[in-house]
Parts: C-alpha cells; structure tokens; sequence
C-alpha cells in the first residue's frame, strides 16, 4: 500500500480495501521503525489517528473546515491525513515543503524522491512562514510524477487570502503519458557545467540528453548569461527580505521569550540572540546592512537589477523555441556529514543551490527527477526547467523521463510484506475518478 | 507657564511683516543720546516727540516662521487596511486582532477596498493627482505596539500627490474680515495605524493593546506653508470637515481619529529656512495652536539667545503648556525601506483606461468615484451665502462649530423668520449662550423647534425683541417649557388691540401735558419719555417704534 501511487490508494480507500485507520497505522509503523534516520521531529500519531476516525466519516457524509494553511487546508479537504512535522530548520516546512532557492528539490535529488517547486504565484503561501516572500513556493515532494502533479491539482489556483496569487483560473493536472518527444526542444544551459560538477552526475546528465535525442528530441546547448551573478544576487535579495521577515519574532506574540526586565530592546536583542541560530542571525545581520538607507542602492537595487536580467536569460531562451531546460540538480551525490560539516553554511548554501536558485528568481516551475543510484548507492536526480505557468507541460516530460529510467525506488521491508495481500485483487485498470 | 504672547509676524496678527518698519522708532531724529554726524543734528525736520516706551527687544520683527504638518487620519471602514477584523472604538483590549495583526507568520496582507476607495475621494477632494499606480512598502522598525517589526506603507509612490487645501482666517478686530489662503499638499497615502502602548509606571511594565494595529490611516501632508498656530489650526479644522463631509474619516481628535504631527522652523527673512523640529502628537483641537505659537516663540528665543535649534522630535505637554524633547535618539532612525513584496502594485483606472469586461469587484473607477463625492464644505458656505445672502464669516461659523449647521437648518425649517435674522440669532444669542457655558450644540437646552417657536412670535410682533431676549433666557433655563408658555406666564405678550393703544397714548399725553409741551418747542428728548411712559403703561407689552408712530400721529392731528 505504502508503495502506490496517491490514485491508487485513493481508490483503494474508496473501494474499501483499506481503511483509513489501517493506513495510518502502517504509516505510523514505518516511521518507527526508520526512526533512526530522524527524519520527522514530531509525529502525531493521536492527531493523526484521530483525523483517520474522522476520514471514515467523511467517506460517508460532508465536512466544512476550520483554519489552517491553504496548502494544508486543501490537502485535508482532500482527505490527506497530516503525519507529523519533518526535521528541516525552524524556517522550513515539512514534506510539503517549501522552496526558495531549491530547499526542495535539492533534499528530493539526494533521497530519490521527485521534488517539485511550481510556478511562482500559482500555489498560495498562506500559511507558510515566509523566507524570502518574493522567491518562496510550497513545494511538493511524492515518490512518483504522478503523485506530484495530483497534489499540484489540488493545490493550485488563486487564493484571496495570497495577493500574489494568479487571478486566471487553474488547468486540471492530469498528465498524458508522453510517447512522442520528436516535437520537444530540450535545452542545456552550457553556464551549467561547472568545474565543481562531480563526474558522476555530469555523465548522468550527458546521458539524459542523449536519451532524449536518441527518442527524437531536439537537445541544444543554450546560454543563460548571468548565471554567474546568480549566487550573489540571491545572497544579497535573501538576505534582506530574511532580516524584513524576521522582524517580527520578538518573542512578545508568540514563541520564546527572554526573561530580561531592563528594556524592552534589551528583551528584544537578548530574546533574538538565543531564539535563532548562528546561520539565520547571520543572515539578518546580512540583509540589514543591504538595506540601510546609504547601502539600499548599491545593493538590493542592484540585485533586484541583476535578478531582472537573470530571469530575462530565461524568458530569451524560452521564446528561441526551447520548451524545457535539462540540468543537473545538485552538484553530487549526497555529503556525508563529517564531509559536509567542513563548510560553513554560506559555502554550503552556495554550492548546493547553484542549479537551482535562479528558478527562484526567475520564478519558474522547476522538477526534481532521481535518475540513477551513484557509485555509492546513494540517489542522484536531475532538474527541467519550465517556462512560467506551463507545470503541466513541464511534468509531462519529467513523467517520460522518469518512465525512460526506471529508477529503482526504495523498497522497505514494511512495504514488501503488506501490499501483496490487498493488491492480489487487481488494480491495473484503477479509475482516477475525484 | 501661561501661553506666550506672539511676538513675530503672523500675517493673521495684528503686526504684519511687510508694514513693520525697520528703521528706528522715534522718529527721523537720532535717538536719544546720540549725537552722530553734524548733517543730522543740523536737519530741518522737526523731531517727533520720543515716547518714553522700551527699546524694541532685539530682533522682534525679524523671524518669519515655518509650519508644515503631517495629519493622520483614521479612514471610516468596517475592518483593517490588510485584514478582516473589525474597526471599532473602545472595544475590549485585543478583541480586534487577526493572526494578521498580530503578526503570526504565514500570514499574508490583503488590501481592503473601502480604504483605497477612502484615499482616492480625499485625494479627489484636495485637488490631487491620483496615481494610476501606486506601491507598498515596508518601514522598519521596533517597538512594542509593532508587531511585525515593520509598519506597511507608501514611501517610493503614494496613491495621490500634489493637490491644496483652501482655508480662510478672519482677522481684523471685529474678525470680520475674511482671508483666503492656500496650503499645499505634498501625498496622500495609505499606511497601517499601530497598536496601543500603556506604560504603567507603577509596575514598570508596558501593557499592549493591538486593537488599533493594521487599522487604516490616511497620511495626509502638508507642504509648510503656514506661518503660524492659528493657521496650521484652520487648516485642520478645514481638512476634518472635508473629512467628515467625504465620511472616509470621522476625523474626531479626542477619540484619536485625527493625529497631527508639526515640522516647525524659523529663519529671517531673506535667508534660509532654519533648523526644523518636529512637534507629535497634538491630538487636541484645542492646544494645537498653542502648541505650534509655543514652539516657535521657543526657537526665536533660543536663537536669539545664541542658541541653536537641534533636529529632533518633540510632544506638547498639556499640562505645562509647553513642548518637551521625546525620543532619546543618539543619531537618526534608519527605516530601511524595502518594497511589500506580498503587495502587487496598486492599479487603478479611469473611464477611459478600464479594460473591457473587468469585474467591477476587482477594479476602482476613479471617475466614477468623482461623480459620487459628496457636497464640500466650500461649496456648502457658498451656498449658504447665495440661499440666505449672509457673510461669508457667518457660513465659516456655522461650518466650523460642530452640529451648528445642522441645528441652523432645522430652525429655518420650522420658521418664517427672514433669514438674516434666524443667522443673527443663532451665531449671536444662541452660540453666545453655548459659549458662556463651555457647551456643544448637542447639549443645547433650546432645540431648534422652540428657537423657531420664538422668532416665528416674534416675526408675527406677537412680543417684541426685548422680550424675544428674555424668552431665550428663560428657555434655557428651564428646557422644558414653550415659547409661547413663557410669553404667557410672563405676560410679556405685545398688545394687540390698537384701539386700546390709542386710547394709552391719549390718556398718558392728557396725564403729562409738561412733556407735550417740550415736544412741541422741539425737545428731541421729549418724545423719548413720553414713549417711556407709554411703555411703562402698557407693562412693557408695546413696541416702542409703533409707541412712536401713535405718537407722532395723534400730535400732528
């Protein structure tokens, strides 16, 4: 069950195969037996159940629903059952995720899991704690395409509560299984093959073009010239919109606050020296200073400048007749810790979001696809890029592609032992009825 | 410390810039004690006899003085500028708050028409360019009633710029001359108002209310054209009735509808404009024309003294009558603007530039809007002015004084009375009244209907003014009673009956044959005391001119 595309257990639940409360329950199993990957900081198995009970009733009768982010809100409209917070820092969300220079797609790229930033504007960030309010999107992360794009069904359109939501109404999501590619331009961005690229993910790349070209694709190298400036214009705007975001977490409203009694600005410093960590005071620090008054100028205008001329790159390549970019998504396979920790989180930053922070700006959808295991046996993905608002167009050939390379998809013991029985009645002609 | 005489020159006051004559004092001749160069002492010019009065202080009439202010108004809507909760004076404390404004994160500001629609009638009211586009942004910084950490506001392009506002002062010694004047107005534009701070010093501690955080405000700024209190204190007064004309505020001060902040400098004339200071807060009708005269009779002396003004922000203290330094700032705040990036700018169109088949619920139709403004204040004096052919000083009055216009209307409503008189007895016997006894129109004992009750007796000559005066005062002394009541109880009724007149004058002419006597050899103050006697005849009951009339007939025949 566990291992099913979102439609096939949402038949499945329909049909009464499985229960609400039987799925949850293995759910819940999983994630104690991979506790040690620690990959969720809360679970709430009691809410969980508790939302499975209710589920059981809703299959029989309608639901209105109290407050929650537009995100999760339609989710649970939907009937998805909210597991539990997953373990990113404090300013992340959890498996929705949320992408502001690739927080999604990157982590998806080095677990082997699709992870999909949307067009800017398209899905509401009410409700998600803004990092960077003119970069950030919700992010989906599913084991297939498919599920992807199902969730994206769901969650897109214009909310009132989001004004930087699109008026225009949403296209369905369903995607047709691609068979024909000879119409498709792909293009690689030739700024993209970059020294630090290991030599693994390069020949993988290499490979996927000529894959796509050897099924009749058109496969370009095309240029996005200030690709260079990218990771400086992201660091400069992040930044500053970080340390306007943070602002108001001065422990009055809600969250911890100091015990300090001189001031009140000796509360606010003292309650904000120890409420954020070394990376995210860094990072306000940062950003005030390109927004004093005498800075302004020099800095975020000229970012949001640079930023302009960045997503133009795209808009010029996109209008040559390319309809999909083809790129890596991170540098290598995973880092091991001890490895990873030698860094700072600047560099870190900085090297892991090269591919994938100029969609951010440029406010493009971009996907995550896992393409093949390493040398190591460790999950290596790769990234297109589409134009804005064609998610649809864009998932379509990362579902062909994920079709062509079969990834071998994590198979857990759990999973292995309790599908077979319920699945012995077929399920290959499943209809997707909503 | 009692309120500062004006010592420099006010255009409104007494001592105008341009008549002041610089030269000395006393006359052509060198003053007193000095003998300077033989020509002088040898000038044909008779010397004007020195007035033993005081050398002029230094510098007297030598300042000209600056005001430019900057008002915020609460706009008049039913929730905040960027959320849904309610806008409501006096509500329990932190009742009104969204997640919004309380700045929980996640949450996403959403503009509320009513306030755009709000500015663009100001703007449209003050003569504005209306920005077809206009942008948000954020102004950081903190303090405890923001929320946030930054206020939402229009610094790069507000919604309207470059517009005036017409006031007119009366000046004059009977103030009964009126001058136009005219004060630019730099923006208008929308911001959010903050929450409430109440500093308990007893327990040192702050106690915060965020029912007022993310209300609507307008800032509306004017350019400093002004010279003086009285001024900048009619330009208010002008500004809230175009407020309150528009209803986009209720602009009443002492519920914090309407804050006024002053930018006040002084220079000499002729040289550049001086050091500004910044006064806050004056939130009363009342003492913001003190407050702005205080301050500047501040910076004269301080600069007359060798002193210099320092660039900082001030309050009024009401209770000393003076103004105080406030923000203890070792250099100045940088806000650190950055644009709202959850805001998309502001479009709004014209009949000419809506696009076709717009939703009218997404879209704001600055024409339409200025078909549907209300009737302004101006307009209202000048109509009163054409339609009852009163002064002008008398329209600005009646506008001025709160519910005045309102209680005018009803009495002309209900009388017959010409209405020159009904001006003459509102904005004289009954504002007098209300001023003797510190009251509002609305806490009037004499409603309009029994001041119509009494001028319609007296346009009849049913009583005579003498009288109408003393049913006044009894009106407002006991509320309840009629007009006519009173006239009754006090036999204060004119006599009707002509014959029995007639007969009163015969008989008392018969009874003081002396007076006729002095009468007929010309004795103007003759007829006087007869008319005297006739009165005091007719227990005062009879109108001394008709007295006269009879008079005058009866000796003639």
């Amino acid at each position: 069950m566990l291992g099913r595309t979102l439609r096939e257990v949402s038949a499945a639940l329909k049909q009464g195969q499985i229960t609400p409360t039987e799925l949850c329950q293995k759910c819940l199993s999983l994630i104690k037996k991979t506790k040690f990957l620690n990959a969720y900081i809360t679970v709430s198995e009691d809410v969980a159940l508790k939302q499975a009970e209710e589920s059981e009733e809703r299959y029989k009768k309608g639901y209105v629903p109290p407050y929650n982010a537009t995100v999760v809100q339609k989710l649970l409209d939907q009937g998805a059952l909210l597991m539990g917070k997953t373990n990113l820092d404090e300013f992340a969300m959890g498996a929705l995720g949320s992408d502001t220079g690739g927080s999604t797609r990157n982590p998806a790229a080095h677990c082997g899991v699709v992870g999909l930033k949307p067009s800017y504007g398209l899905v509401s960030r009410h409700g998600l704690i803004p990092l960077v309010n003119s970069m950030d999107v919700p992010g989906i992360l599913t084991r297939c395409v498919d599920d992807a794009a199902t969730v994206l069904g769901v969650l897109a359109g214009h909310d009132c509560k989001d004004s930087t939501t699109v008026q225009d109404p949403v296209q369905s999501f369903i995607l047709p299984s691609l068979t024909d590619v000879s119409k498709l331009c792909i293009g690689i961005p030739k700024e993209y093959l970059v020294p630090e690229l290991s030599s693994e993910v390069q020949s993988l790349w290499s490979k996927a073009a000529k894959l796509f070209e050897s099924e009749g694709a058109k496969v370009i190298e095309v240029s996005l010239p200030h690709t260079s400036y990218s990771i400086v214009c992201y660091l400069v705007l992040c930044t500053s919109e970080v340390a306007s975001n943070m602002a108001r977490f001065d422990g009055l409203e809600y969250g911890h606050r100091c015990d300090i009694k001189v001031s009140t600005e000796a509360m606010y410093a003292a309650t904000r020296r120890e409420g954020f960590n070394d990376v995210v005071r860094g990072r306000i620090l940062s950003g005030n200073f390109f927004i004093l008054k005498e800075n302004y100028e020099n800095y975020f205008i000229k970012a949001q400048k640079v930023r302009r001329l960045i997503a133009n790159d795209f808009v010029n390549v996109f209008n040559s007749g390319v309809d999909v970019l083809l790129t890596p998504t991170t540098l290598s396979e995973a880092v091991p810790y001890m490895e990873f920790i030698k860094e700072d989180n600047r560099t870190r930053s900085a090297q892991g979001d090269i591919f994938t922070q100029a969609v951010n700006m440029a406010g493009l959808p971009a996907v995550s696809v896992p393409m093949a295991l390493s040398s190591q046996g460790l999950p290596v993905g790769l990234q297109f890029i589409g134009r804005a608002f064609c998610d649809q167009q864009l998932l379509t050939v990362a579902k062909w592609f994920e079709k062509q390379v079969q990834f071998p998809v994590i198979q857990l013991q759990e999973i292995m032992g309790d599908c077979s029985s319920v699945f012995e009645n077929d399920l290959a002609s499943v209809s997707l009825k909503q | 410390m009692a309120a500062p005489v004006l010592r420099w020159c006010c255009p409104a006051r007494r001592w105008i810039l341009a008549n002041i004559d610089r030269g000395p004092r006393h006359g052509r001749g060198a003053p007193t004690g000095s003998r300077s160069s033989g020509k002088r002492g040898q000038s044909s010019v008779a010397q004007q006899p020195l007035v033993t009065a005081q050398k002029p202080r230094k510098g007297e009439h030598q300042w000209a003085a600056v005001v430019g202010l900057e008002i915020h108004a609460q706009i008049s809507s039913n929730s905040k500028l960027f959320s849904g909760s309610q806008v409501h004076f006096a509500a329990p404390p932190n009742s009104l708050v969204s997640f919004f404004d309380a700045s929980l994160p996640g949450t996403l500001p959403v503009l509320n028409r009513r306030c755009v629609e709000a500015a663009v009638m100001t703007g449209l009211a003050l003569n504005c360019h209306i920005n077809k586009k206009s942008l948000f942004d954020r102004k950081h910084y903190f303090y405890a009633d923001l929320p946030a950490g930054y206020q939402i506001t229009q610094q790069r392009l507000p919604i309207a710029v470059k517009g005036s506002l017409a006031y007119s002062i009366c000046v004059g010694k009977k103030r009964n001359q009126v001058i136009n004047k005219t004060v630019r107005i730099k923006q208008i534009q929308l911001e959010q108002d903050s929450g409430k701070s109440l500093h308990d010093d007893l327990r040192s501690q702050t106690l915060i209310d965020l029912n007022r955080a993310g209300v609507g405000l307008l800032e509306v700024v004017l350019e400093p054209d002004m010279s003086c209190g009285e001024e900048a204190a009619t330009a208010v007064r002008e500004l809230q009735l175009i407020l309150q004309a528009l209803g986009t505020s209720q602009a009443n001060m002492a519920e914090g509808q309407l804050r006024v902040d002053a930018n006040i400098s002084v220079h000499r004339p002729g040289e550049p404009l001086g050091v500004r200071t910044e006064v806050k807060n004056l939130n009363s009708a009342r003492f913001l024309a003190k407050a702005i005269d205080y301050e500047i009779q501040r910076q004269i002396e301080e600069l007359e003294n060798g002193g210099e003004i320092l660039n900082e922000t001030r309050s009024f203290d009401y209770k000393l009558g003076c103004t105080v330094p406030m923000r203890d700032k070792e250099g100045k705040q940088d806000y650190r603007f950055i644009p709202e990036p959850n805001l998309p700018p502001l479009l709004l169109y014209d009949s000419a530039s809506l696009p076709a088949g717009a939703d009218p619920q997404q879209v704001i139709n600055i024409d339409q809007l200025r078909e549907q403004l209300p009737e302004l204040p101006s307009v209202t004096r000048e109509k009163l002015v054409q339609q009852y052919g009163m002064l002008p000083e008398h329209s600005l009055t009646l506008l001025n004084e709160v519910g005045l216009l309102e209680f005018f209307q009803n009495v002309m409503k209900e009388t017959r009375a010409e209405p020159k008189k009904v001006t003459s007895w509102v904005l004289n016997t009954f504002l007098g009244f209300l001023k003797q006894q510190n009251l509002a129109v609305s806490e009037s004992p004499v409603t309009p209907s029994a001041l119509a009750e009494l001028l319609n007796l007296l346009d009849q000559k049913a009583i005579s003014s003498a009288a109408a005066k003393k049913v006044f005062e009894e009106l407002w002394r006991s509320g309840g009673k009629t007009p006519a009541q009173i006239v009754s109880e006090k036999r204060l009724e004119l006599m009707q009956d002509q014959e029995a007149l007639e007969q009163l004058c015969q008989a008392t002419m018969e009874e003081h044959p002396q007076v006729v006597m002095d009468l007929k050899k010309g004795n103007p103050r003759a007829i006087n005391k007869l008319i005297g006697l006739v009165r005091k005849a007719t227990l005062n009951r009879a109108d001394p001119t008709v007295i006269k009339e009879m008079l005058e007939k009866q000796l003639s025949s």
